[in-house]
């Protein structure tokens, strides 16, 4: 074995780290040019969920080939350029995981992407119970994670520091309820009484506390609270009691087979509340609709997203255009909500102007997205410091003529709110 | 208050009725046979989706569909008990119990296949209202309710005044006598069975106007059913009756007056204290 000289061994490893540096520099620079970023999505694509799933996979898709391909007239984020600017124009690609529905699965996908596809951060995953699990895999790997979609309040209640949810939760759509009201009492409404009718399981018996938090906190009187087991065989008792109550309104948490019940109950004592507010989805519209025709007109619900927004937001349409383009539907609210949560996060990748996880949370706790920017009828998107949009509000929506319109905010507005409802006999 | 009080009692006589009308056909088979129907209501539910479906695709006002409906579940009652029952007559009680909540969740869940678990209902826009001593009742409401007091005169009038009736009682009495004195015990199974589930498609037909349909909609008046039977008493048709308007005249009254909440809290406590002081129900017989 020689001797190795100083000289030589300076020369030596003077070239050796010269080369990996130039290497390094170089794979960088064709990187830029080739390897996308990668993007991991963790949502229910099989079983019961599957074709909410693939709505949300329509979303995400739509929102990943506005940031790869130039739209030079969408006023969205990345929309204008072809990929990410600050990462030397990379495109982004999402790999996909499949939850069927299930935590476990979920959070063992959330692992199985980071590690094995390369993932820089997540999004997903629709169900409470799976993002929840999802998110811990994420947490525990220090990899950013990004929910557009669920809405239990506990998520972005667990001290976690790598999540981040774009879109509102449980307590925010009960205070769009009492927002609502107010800008109603601004335009001299008077209204100072609230009665709440729930079931009294988890969904309906949270939703009634929370009603009941905020009434009290801003001064209302909560005239009556009756819970009742879904499905009742009878609500007489409880609507009897609540009318004799005199509220001004009424909030609802309720099933369709009991919001069918309430109607018609409503209906035989001749009573109606000034408007009667539900936690109730879009989807049972046609169901009780054809179970109480209508005697179903000007119930309020409150939604995360309408397409009816597009009517004073051309911005909607537009977007809505596209994704039909591609699709061959409407977006609904659920890949309203995943598509504006895609480009949040790859807003803050492209600030991020790296892929270290560390720089992408930085950018996601700077983010400021100007609502103009957004297709949901937000002020903007800014995380606070638990991770939870501080502007993700929703939108009430009044049935009348059949339809779902949407009547608050009233800026977004596409019909005039009715309020008070009409008594039984002028219908 | 007054004013409350009273429109609390009238609907909830209308209700007890309605309640009334579920349970007629649990107490005659449990009558009868002594076996418990768990499946009760589930063909309560079958009879409001036939009846919904009449009316969605063939435009059939419910009343009209009686003759479709109620017949059509005396066969299905009939051959119930020809292809499961009659195997678990002399069964053991844990076998009974085991066999009718098995069909309860076959039925239940064809019912989930088969129309899928969304909520349907009858909406006529005319449906108006009828003043019942004051108090606005939905018409609808008032129909079913008439007709369930028609359902327990007829039953009635049926089991004392016709040979079959008779023989019926007969065979619900001692089954060894009846089959000695000749009587078709078997056949006269059958028909309670016929009879029973009749007149749960009965009240489902009626009930359908003014509620809604799904796969699970049972639970709501399984419980009360039977509640309505041991309140009222055994062995007696019209045991169900008073039970159910107890039931329904308790879930109203307390519920306004105390706390909607608490209102099947009222009942069952009342149920409870009907096993502890008179096991055999308000109108049953010691005997049994």
């Amino acid at each position: 074995m020689g001797r190795v000289t100083r000289r030589q061994f300076l020369r030596s490893t003077g070239a050796a780290v010269a080369s990996v540096a130039l290497g390094d520099r170089l794979v960088d620079w064709a990187f830029a040019q080739e390897a996308p970023v990668t993007v991991g999505a963790v949502y229910p694509l099989t079983g019961a969920l599957a074709r909410i799933g693939a709505a949300i996979r329509n979303a995400i898709e739509l929102a990943v080939d506005i940031v790869n391909s130039p739209y030079p007239d969408l006023n969205l984020p990345l929309a204008r350029t072809a990929g990410l600017p600050r990462l030397g124009g990379r495109r982004l690609r999402v790999v996909w995981g499949d939850t069927r529905g299930d935590p476990a699965t979920g959070r063992a996908e959330a692992d199985r992407l980071v590690e094995r596809e390369g993932a820089v951060a997540l999004i997903g995953s629709y169900q409470s119970a799976v993002t929840a699990t999802a998110s811990l895999a994420a947490e525990a790997r220090g990899i950013p994670f990004l929910n557009p979609e669920s809405s239990s309040p506990r998520l972005t209640e667990r001290g976690f520091k790598w999540f981040f949810r774009t879109g509102p939760h449980d307590i925010t759509f009960t205070r769009i309820m009492f927002d609502m009201v107010e800008d109603l009492k601004r335009r001299g409404a008077r209204i100072s009484r609230v009665a709440i009718l729930a079931e009294d399981s988890e969904f309906g018996a949270t939703a009634a506390g929370v009603a009941k938090g905020f009434a009290q906190s801003r001064g209302y009187t909560v005239t009556a609270m009756e819970l009742y087991t879904s499905p009742p065989s009878s609500l007489t008792a409880e609507l009897l009691r609540i009318r004799a109550s005199n509220p001004d309104f009424v909030i609802g948490a309720n099933y369709l087979v009991d919001a069918v019940l309430i109607t018609r109950t409503l209906k035989e004592m001749r009573w109606f509340p000034q408007g009667f507010m539900v936690h109730a989805g879009f989807t049972t519209v046609p169901d009780y609709l054809n179970a109480v025709g209508r005697d179903g007109y000007y119930f309020l619900a409150r939604a995360p997203w309408a397409l009816g927004i597009a009517r004073r937001k051309p911005l909607v349409a537009r977007v809505n255009e596209l994704y039909r383009r591609k699709h061959g539907a409407d977006m609904d609210e659920v890949a309203a909500r995943a598509f504006t949560g895609m480009l949040t996060l790859a807003d803050a990748i492209n600030r991020a102007g790296s892929t270290a996880p560390a720089a992408i949370q930085k950018a996601l706790r700077e983010t400021n997205l100007p609502g103009a920017q957004l297709i949901m009828p937000w002020q903007g998107i800014q995380f606070d410091e638990k991770g939870q949009n501080r502007h993700a509000t929703g939108v009430m929506v009044q049935i009348l003529d059949g339809e779902y319109k949407v009547v608050w905010p009233f800026d977004v507005a596409e019909a005039e709110l009715v309020w008070p409802a009409p008594p039984w006999d002028r219908r | 208050m007054t004013e409350l009080v009273w429109q609390a009692a009238v609907s909830g006589v209308v209700l007890g009725l309605v309640y009334a009308l579920v349970a007629l056909g649990l107490s005659l088979i449990w009558g009868v046979m002594d076996v418990v129907n768990l499946a009760h209501a589930e063909y309560l539910m079958l009879a409001m989706y036939a009846t919904y479906w009449l009316w969605a695709l063939g435009r059939v006002d419910p009343a009209l569909a009686v003759p479709v409906v109620v017949p059509v579940f005396f066969g299905l009652g009939w051959l119930t008990y020809q292809a499961l029952v009659r195997r678990i007559v002399r069964a053991p009680l844990a076998a009974q119990i085991f066999a009718t909540f098995g069909l309860l969740f076959v039925l239940r869940y064809g019912a989930f296949a088969a129309f899928g678990p969304n909520v349907y209902g009858v909406w006529r826009p005319g449906e108006g209202t009828v003043p019942v001593l004051g108090v606005p009742v939905a018409a609808s409401k008032v129909t079913a309710g008439l007709v369930s007091l028609a359902a327990f005169g007829l039953l009635a009038a049926f089991l004392r005044y016709t040979k079959t009736g008779k023989a019926l009682q007969a065979a619900a009495q001692n089954r060894e006598v009846a089959l000695a004195l000749g009587i078709p015990v078997d056949r006269m199974y059958a028909l309670s069975w016929g009879l029973g589930i009749a007149t749960a498609a009965l009240a489902g037909v009626f009930l359908i106007p003014f509620y809604q349909v799904s796969p699970t909609i049972g639970d709501a008046f399984l419980l009360l059913a039977f509640a309505s039977v041991v309140l009222g008493g055994f062995g007696r048709v019209d045991g169900a009756l008073v039970g159910g308007l107890c039931i329904g005249l308790l879930e109203n009254l307390l519920g306004t007056l105390v706390s909607p909440t608490f209102k099947f809290l009222f009942v069952f406590a009342a149920f409870v204290a009907m096993l502890l002081v008179r096991p055999q129900g308000l109108l049953g017989d010691v005997g049994r």
